[in-house]
């Protein structure tokens, strides 16, 4: 019998705000394995993993790290402890180089000056020894997310940290990415690190750890080994029922085309080519898929189709109306809905209701707006018929949207954009960071909107997501559209990841069908 | 015209930029310290008009122009500081609490000037010191260089020297490292156990002495006397300096250098017949227009590229239609 390495008993966090976080937790890590930890979002991990790591501090329970009690006060206490984690959003700084970054807060010294030689070798050893390739004097800011987060990784292993927590690590990576990542983890496991793998994503846990810990509304589901359980069987202990992961869907009837996108150009802020000459179409009742690693170009996609940046060269319309010059209401009237990628900075309004966040762009509508005043009956109306129409979980329509879990604030977001009969869905990162029940919800209504007739444009980071739910895909690299796939269901993820990586690029032909002329 | 040319091209006009510049440089390195650590610092005006009062004051009572100096440096990192308690513990806002300390100083220097010194004016009544010139031995003896550079106040010289000091300290040493890491992702910087409050509060500090050093500068360097509103806006000019300098040492040294030169010009224009009020206006005008040409080359840059980009796209358009 293996004696655990790290256990915390019992641990119970209640919020200010009355939420309780953690519930009796009981959670173990042996020493040497890659240990899940899965939940729903709001399920109590990231506060576990918190509490683990200094950030919070729990009402009740104990850790025992080797046998002894520790009383972790903050990330310097873990540290100290040797206990890392990697931020799903990087903790670096993006003018220093990787050495000043390994370095920052515990600096090799000579005389007065930062031994900055001493840095880049000690980083260049480290790297070695782990198989985590860096150049120690290259600039964060200049290196692609994959390496950022070997730096992490590298940071935390710096400092001395024999127990790694990743925060959804795979989150922003490609698939090959992935595959690096995992074969790194398991280098790691081997020279002795004991790793603590935060995840949504139930394959990639079958393929990576030894055992995992469930989390559910704030308690644990108990602790199994990963060749023990099905994915069917983690999902359902989860969120609690079964959860169809595939999408049900049949054939898509296209029709007519609703955004025809040409030659479009977007010039970033660094005077850069963030996409580069583009065109493509997008009919009524298809999903079309964006594919890409972040920053090729998808943001500022999104950002010109729906009026946030104006258009540098090249065409956009939208129902036969071109859009340049047009504000984002007028492009709005023409049909258009969006689903941010940033949901607290343009989704919602964080610090008002859910009511007032439903109405945000409909405020004007006559139905909720008499001659002077507006109509409070009809809004709480139209509130209490979305909020149980899209399920979401709150106590009242007057709750503070920040109060609410992310799956539910994108359902809020979701309820007042499809609520407006759109035309044109434009739907970036739809599932972002949201639990399970809350994203199959959403691919569904996803589906059965362009069921209605609705075109969908599907921007997503998450591989899955674009595959299962688009019926065509265009992948994007460096601003240019590298391939269009008519048929989704003929592309295998290893390709995908190639054309991602601009590896891989269809001829001008076959990226032309896209324009559907 | 031709006396206007004779002004600017004489050596007086040369030792007057040097001259005019070193308080603007002072409060200029301020403002950088503090902006590296993410807490821009706009209370460097009042913090030298406060710094300069109390140089006067010190070196008056102590008889000595060290004493003096020191004083309105440490009094300096005290406004620094209270101004961090301010906005680092009991979180008001920074530009706030700095807009704050600038009222203060401006009518505070005149009360305690005239509890100390009997005058609502000027300290004529006080015995004050003024700091060392210094005659550097062979720089002197070069023709036209030689009287611009040599004979300055000490302080002038310190001035420069910060700059290189500056360099070497955001650059080159731990806390610099931290400073920077604080300033520009400050969770990154609390992750690894550096105390963001604790760096803030240092380059607050630091930004007080820095503008007492410019403050002391004023009235006991540049004049031998502190008068009301002395400062008259250098600790903003400093800032637009900073700012135009692109935050680093060496740039802000040369837009401060700049601005000292429109300074320096105003005081000499003032001999020909010229409104005084024109004149005098022309150092602020010209951080207007620099940080108007500032801005408008950003936004020009980013133009041109684009344009270029343009070109390009049209070309490929066609490429496009060709298919």
């Amino acid at each position: 019998m293996q004696t655990d390495f790290l256990s915390m008993n019992n641990i119970t966090k209640v919020y200010p705000n009355g939420i309780v976080a953690n519930d009796g937790v009981d959670f173990s890590l042996r020493k040497g394995e890659i240990h899940a930890l899965v939940g729903e979002n709001g399920a109590g991990k990231s506060t576990l993993m918190k509490i683990l790591f200094g950030l919070e501090h729990p009402e009740e329970g104990e850790i025992l790290l080797k046998g002894e009690s520790i009383h972790v006060s903050s990330p310097n206490v873990a540290i100290e402890h040797g206990i890392g984690m990697v931020h799903q959003h990087f903790m670096l700084v993006p003018s220093l180089t990787v050495a000043e970054n390994m370095v920052l807060g515990s600096e090799p010294r000579r005389g007065i000056y930062t031994n900055i030689k001493k840095a880049e070798s000690e980083t260049l050893e480290l790297s070695r020894k782990y198989n985590l390739t860096v150049e120690p004097s290259a600039r964060i800011r200049d290196l692609p997310v994959g390496i950022k987060q070997k730096v992490e990784i590298l940071k935390a292993l710096y400092r001395g940290a024999e127990i790694l927590i990743l925060d959804e690590p795979t989150a922003v990576l490609t698939p090959q990415e992935t595959k690096e990542l995992f074969e790194e983890l398991h280098l790691l496991k081997e020279k002795g690190s004991t790793i603590i793998f935060i995840s949504h994503k139930l394959h990639e846990i079958k393929e990576l750890c030894d055992r995992l810990t469930i989390m559910r509304n704030g308690r644990s589901q108990g602790v199994f080994n990963v060749a023990d359980v099905t994915e069917k069987e983690i999902s359902r202990l989860m969120v609690g029922r079964d959860v169809i992961l595939e999408v049900d869907k049949g054939p898509a009837a296209p029709a007519e085309i609703s955004l025809k996108v040409r030659n479009l150009t977007v010039v970033n802020d660094f005077g850069k080519n963030a996409v580069n000459n583009i065109s493509f179409s997008l009919r009524k009742g298809e999903i079309l898929g964006v594919a890409g690693v972040e920053g090729n170009g998808q943001g500022e996609l999104v950002e010109i189709l729906t009026g946030l940046q104006r258009i540098n060269f090249g065409s956009v319309e939208i129902e036969g109306e071109n859009i340049a010059g047009k504000t984002i209401k007028e492009i709005r009237n023409l049909g258009t809905c969006h689903i941010p990628e940033d949901r607290m900075t343009y989704g919602v309004a964080e610090t008002l209701d859910i009511e007032q966040n439903l109405l945000a762009d409909k405020h004007d509508s006559p139905r909720f707006t008499g001659k002077i005043l507006t109509r409070p009956k009809v809004i709480r109306e139209n509130s209490l018929k979305l909020i149980g129409e899209y399920r979401i979980k709150c106590g009242s329509p007057l709750e503070e949207v920040k109060m609410l879990s992310g799956g539910n604030i994108q359902k809020v977001v979701v309820a007042r954009e499809f609520s407006s009969d759109p035309k044109l869905i434009i739907a970036d990162q739809p599932t972002r960071g949201i639990d399970v029940g809350a994203t199959e919800f959403i691919r569904k209504r996803l589906v059965e909107l362009r069921d209605e007739g609705s075109a969908v444009l599907l921007v997503s980071a998450d591989l899955n997501e674009v595959m299962e739910l688009s019926d065509s895909l265009i992948v994007m690299y460096n601003g240019e559209i590298t391939a269009f796939i008519e048929d989704v269901r003929s592309l295998s993820e290893e390709e995908l990841g190639l054309y991602m990586l601009g590896i891989k690029k269809q001829t001008d032909g076959e990226i032309g069908r896209a324009l559907h002329v | 015209m031709a006396d206007f040319f004779n002004i600017i091209f004489s050596v007086d006009f040369g030792y007057a930029v040097l001259r005019v510049t070193t308080p603007i440089l002072f409060a200029a390195m301020g403002a950088l310290i503090s902006d590296k650590a993410g807490v821009i610092n706009i209370a460097l005006e009042g913090m030298m008009l406060i710094s300069a009062l109390t140089g006067v004051i010190m070196s008056a009572l102590s008889h000595s122009a060290g004493l003096g100096l020191l004083g309105a440096v440490i009094v300096g990192a005290l406004v620094g500081m209270v101004l961090a308690y301010f906005a680092l513990n009991l979180k008001t806002d920074v530009i706030l609490a700095a807009i704050a300390i600038n009222l203060i100083a401006m009518g505070g220097t005149v009360f305690v000037l005239f509890m100390v010194g009997g005058d609502k004016g000027i300290s004529s009544s006080l015995a004050s010191k003024v700091l060392p010139r210094i005659d550097i031995p062979l720089i002197r003896s070069i023709p036209v260089l030689g009287p611009i550079l040599s004979g300055h106040n000490i302080l002038t010289y310190l001035a420069f020297l910060s700059v290189w000091v500056m360099y070497i300290f955001i650059y080159r040493t731990p806390l610099g490292l931290r400073i920077r890491a604080v300033g520009e992702n400050a969770d990154a910087a609390d992750s690894v156990g550096i105390s963001v409050r604790k760096i803030q509060y240092t380059a607050l500090i630091l930004s007080g002495a820095l503008a007492g050093f410019g403050g002391a500068y004023m009235s006991m360097g540049y004049v031998s006397w502190f008068s009301k509103n002395m400062t008259a806006g250098r600790g903003f000019i400093a800032l637009a300096a900073e700012a135009m300098g692109g935050a680093t040492p060496h740039g802000a040294m040369f837009t401060s250098l700049l601005f000292g030169m429109f300074d320096a010009l105003s005081n000499s224009l003032q001999t020909l017949r010229v409104p005084a009020e024109f004149i005098q206006m022309i150092p602020y005008l010209a951080t207007v227009i620099g940080l108007v040409i500032y801005a408008a080359n950003k936004t020009e840059q980013i133009k041109r590229i684009q344009a270029h980009q343009n070109r390009e796209a049209r070309k490929g358009a066609q490429e496009v239609k060709l298919l």
